[in-house]
């Protein structure tokens, strides 16, 4: 698990891939109306980019458990909080 | 104890056994000081949710007024940083100073590229009596106070990431010093790419902010 | 002993050496003498506030003065004393010695968090000169985007105070991943790292969310916006929201500690190895994880929505279930043991009675429908005081009694010790129980006169505190005299049976001459 050395063609690969989604974001936000669905779709874009970021850039695919374990507790603690705070929100 | 300057390319520090030991625990430590950025964010992002829920009209008015072409700009600027510092831990993991080095270059370079960019949309947006605080608020929009409550959301949040922008250039000096030192080896890499996982986290960071303030 | 006596207080001399040593002993010590100046501190407000309400008339507090005085006594004793407490001082000083490590995993952090705590709490008490703070310690919007300036002095404060939080996380919990000696493995910990443990993730997970709270509240007051302001759109319940997402866990980062202490004290005193122990490991952690999904109890009529309402107070009354567990294991501990009634046991049987009727009274409260008539009432003061004071700062000097001959190679008159447990119990529950009845009968929180009928109720509660007062101020000065003039004391001076005790009275610089090899079960070093 340590010392994993990322080659050249992976890391650009990544970079690619992540420019790639962020073209297809803006153009699916900005000339495609979905109503309602336009944030959702655009938030799904942004957290496969973050996971990609996340595994390859991060190099959490690479890294032992404990580090996904940590990343993985602070996106579900951030929905408690989002989920909890909505409860009183929108039944307000 | 006597204070013999550690040299640190080949020994691990006191308290740990060996250096692979000291390298995870460096880095675990970096990852939890991740958990926190993204709590401190995430709080931000909730607050954001909550407000474009009470006032859409104004967050549609809001995101209207901000350039998408200079946030989109921006974003592939970043996600290039990004690019070159996972290369520069590429580089320093295989004993390559040399070019690690020229990759944190250009990374900070990238980092000074937003931040211009960035002071261009906020002066304008200034100009333009966007400015929440201090009464330089007059534009009158269809949405008033809400409008007011966009903007601010969107100062804090995009100013806190200016200001980790910041942090992340004064931590890329002190590589570019370390890296010019040779300090850095196979085995010895840690600071690398800790600021590598803080600089991604900045990144991450942009990913979500650029498609909420701009976009929708 | 360490070559020709040596140990890690006197390796090395000078006040230089003090406040640059990354020891984690020697900043255990620093801690110990900061936090006792907060806690005096702190301390001396309550007890003005006490006498105070002695008399319905104003004795020698305006109201402005009394609620300035509230504020800095809640302040103070949560931010500066209770939070850092536990794990900063006794944490710090065991945590390596149980898992046989050399230091913690990043000794540099471990001072920088100290001077944290000491820059925050200058600037928070800066305010006093500001002309003081009036919202109380939870800084509520609106009123503290409108009240003194000095309000941004005091969230300043303990934005600051909060990175030490923080640190104080990440450290603990790196070291308690990596730092294991050999053979430790977690199911080996002793139980006060467990509750290390699940504080250090607390703190790692919530305090980021306070701060960006407090942060916001400084725009809100620096820029003059309204981002919790309901007259320019904002929402003030989110700042509720915001400031209970941390604060509400914070009381377990108060209280989970106190609990670790308890495990260890109470299995050494009852001369039995702890009865459950994975289930009291387990109940800290799921302490940790529930604590985040009830923060919304402390907003049952601050306007929140009754599906809110209905969640968090159904949610809360499982808070109860891991504390149980827990009050049972260490009962069921000194069941038919032979108890030894040494100081640290007498200060855990306080916590055990103390913190029973904190957590019970707590339940009360959880259910939505009796919050509404207790609600800002004192029955709160007392049941937060119960837990907090009778609870975690009862651990906490437990530990303190517990853990002092191993950090200061001295021993403590055992009979003053004793009797200042005593003193502490009955003066605190004659200043809290009356406050018990008073809440209940509608006596509202939070201010500096009250109906004549709650006279005799106010009086008891007052001389109680003076009670409480001589037997903290009594127990911080025989701890501080017999660090100077106690007798030596032996390697483990109680039998206990965990791996800090098999390391020298005091430790040498590095704790172990030679990193021990764990083979056996927590509590089998004998």
């Amino acid at each position: 698990m340590a010392h994993h050395v990322v080659p050249f063609k992976t890391n650009l690969i990544t970079l690619l891939a992540l420019v790639g989604l962020t073209i297809i974001t803006v153009i699916t936000a900005k000339f495609v109306d979905l109503g309602n669905f336009n944030l959702a779709l655009a938030m799904l874009i942004a957290s496969v980019k973050a996971s990609i970021v996340l595994l390859w850039f991060m190099h959490l695919k690479y890294d032992g458990m404990m580090n996904r374990v940590i990343a993985v507790t602070a996106v579900l603690f951030l929905l408690i909080f989002y989920g909890f705070s909505f409860s009183d929100l929108y039944f307000r | 104890m006597s204070t013999v300057k550690i040299n640190r390319k080949e020994t691990h520090s006191h308290h740990f056994s060996s250096m692979d030991q000291e390298h995870e625990a460096g880095k675990q430590g970096v990852w939890l000081f991740m958990v926190t950025e993204l709590m401190m964010f995430g709080g931000l992002f909730v607050g954001y949710f909550i407000y474009r829920g009470l006032h859409y009209d104004a967050w549609y008015e809001g995101g209207s007024l901000l350039d998408w072409r200079l946030g989109a700009f921006n974003t592939l600027v970043l996600l290039v940083s990004s690019f070159t510092m996972a290369q520069a831990v590429t580089d320093t993991m295989q004993g390559n100073n040399k070019k690690a080095l020229r990759n944190v270059i250009i990374t900070t370079a990238c980092a000074f590229i937003f931040l211009i960019v960035k002071y261009f949309e906020y002066s304008g947006k200034i100009h333009h009596g966007l400015f929440p605080g201090f009464d330089l608020w007059t534009y009158e929009g269809q949405t008033g106070e809400n409008l007011r409550l966009f903007f601010v959301l969107y100062f804090v949040m995009t100013g806190l990431h200016g200001l980790h922008i910041i942090i992340g250039i004064g931590l890329m000096f002190w590589l570019i010093k370390r890296l010019r030192r040779d300090d850095f080896n196979e085995k010895y890499y840690t600071s690398v790419e800790g600021v590598g996982l803080y600089w991604h986290i900045v990144d991450l960071i942009w990913i979500y902010l650029f498609p909420l303030m701009y976009l929708i | 002993m360490g070559a020709h006596g040596e140990n890690y207080i006197n390796c090395e001399k000078g006040i230089w050496s003090w406040l640059t040593t990354i020891d984690h002993k020697r900043i255990a010590l620093l801690y110990f003498i900061t936090i006792m100046l907060f806690f005096l501190m702190g301390g001396l407000f309550a007890i003005l506030l006490r006498l105070e309400l002695l008399t319905p008339e104003t004795l020698f507090m305006s109201s402005d003065v009394y609620n300035r005085a509230m504020t800095l006594h809640g302040s103070i004793m949560v931010f500066m004393v209770i939070v850092p407490g536990v794990p900063a001082l006794l944490g710090n000083f065991c945590l390596p010695l149980m898992i046989g490590a050399k230091d913690v995993a990043f000794p540099k952090l471990n001072l920088a968090r100290w001077y944290c705590l000491i820059i925050g709490a200058f600037i928070a008490i800066l305010s006093l000169f500001w002309g003081g703070v009036d919202t109380g310690w939870t800084f509520y919007t609106p009123y503290s985007a409108k009240s003194s300036d000095a309000v941004t002095l005091v969230v300043l404060g303990a934005f600051v105070m909060g990175f030490s939080s923080v640190l104080t996380g990440v450290n603990f919990i790196v070291t308690i991943h990596k730092l294991r000696a050999p053979g430790m493995t977690m199911m080996r910990l002793p139980l006060f790292v467990w509750s290390l443990y699940s504080t250090a993730i607390i703190q790692v997970i919530a305090t980021p969310v306070l701060g960006i709270t407090l942060l916001l509240l400084i725009v809100e007051r620096t820029f003059n916006i309204g981002i919790f302001d309901a007259s320019l759109g904002g929402d003030p319940v989110l700042f509720q929201h915001f400031f209970w997402f941390y604060s509400h866990p914070a009381v377990y980062i108060m209280i989970l500690p106190a609990m670790g202490i308890i495990s260890e004290v109470v299995s050494t005193f009852s001369q039995k190895t702890i009865f459950g122990y994975k289930a009291i490991a387990y109940s800290s952690m799921a302490i940790a994880a529930v604590s985040f999904v009830v923060w919304g109890h402390h907003m049952f009529v601050s306007g929140q929505s009754d599906v809110a309402g209905v969640l968090f107070s159904v949610i809360t009354v499982l808070v109860g279930v891991p504390t149980a567990i827990k009050l049972f294991n260490w009962v069921a501990t000194m069941y038919k043991a032979r108890v030894k009634l040494d100081t640290p046991m007498l200060y855990a049987i306080n916590f055990i009675a103390l913190f029973t009727i904190g957590g019970l009274t707590g339940l009360f409260l959880a259910a939505f429908n009796v919050d509404v008539h207790l609600h800002d009432t004192y029955f709160v003061v007392a049941h937060f005081h119960y837990t907090m004071l009778g609870g975690a700062l009862m651990g906490f000097f437990a530990g303190l009694f517990f853990w002092f001959p191993k950090m200061s190679g001295r021993m403590y008159d055992e009979f003053l010790g004793r009797v200042t447990a005593i003193m502490t119990f009955v003066g605190f529950n004659l200043t809290f129980i009356p406050q018990f009845i008073m809440g209940s009968q509608g006596m509202p929180r939070r201010y500096h006169t009250y109906d004549g009928v709650f006279s005799p109720y106010h009086i008891a509660s007052t001389v109680g505190s003076w009670l409480v007062a001589a037997g903290f101020i009594l127990a911080i000065y025989i701890l501080a005299r017999s660090f100077f003039k106690g007798e030596k004391a032996p390697k483990d001076p109680w039998g206990a049976t965990t791996l800090e005790w098999t390391a020298d009275t005091p430790p040498i610089h590095e704790n172990f001459l030679e990193i021990p090899e764990v083979t056996g079960r927590p509590y089998e070093y004998r």
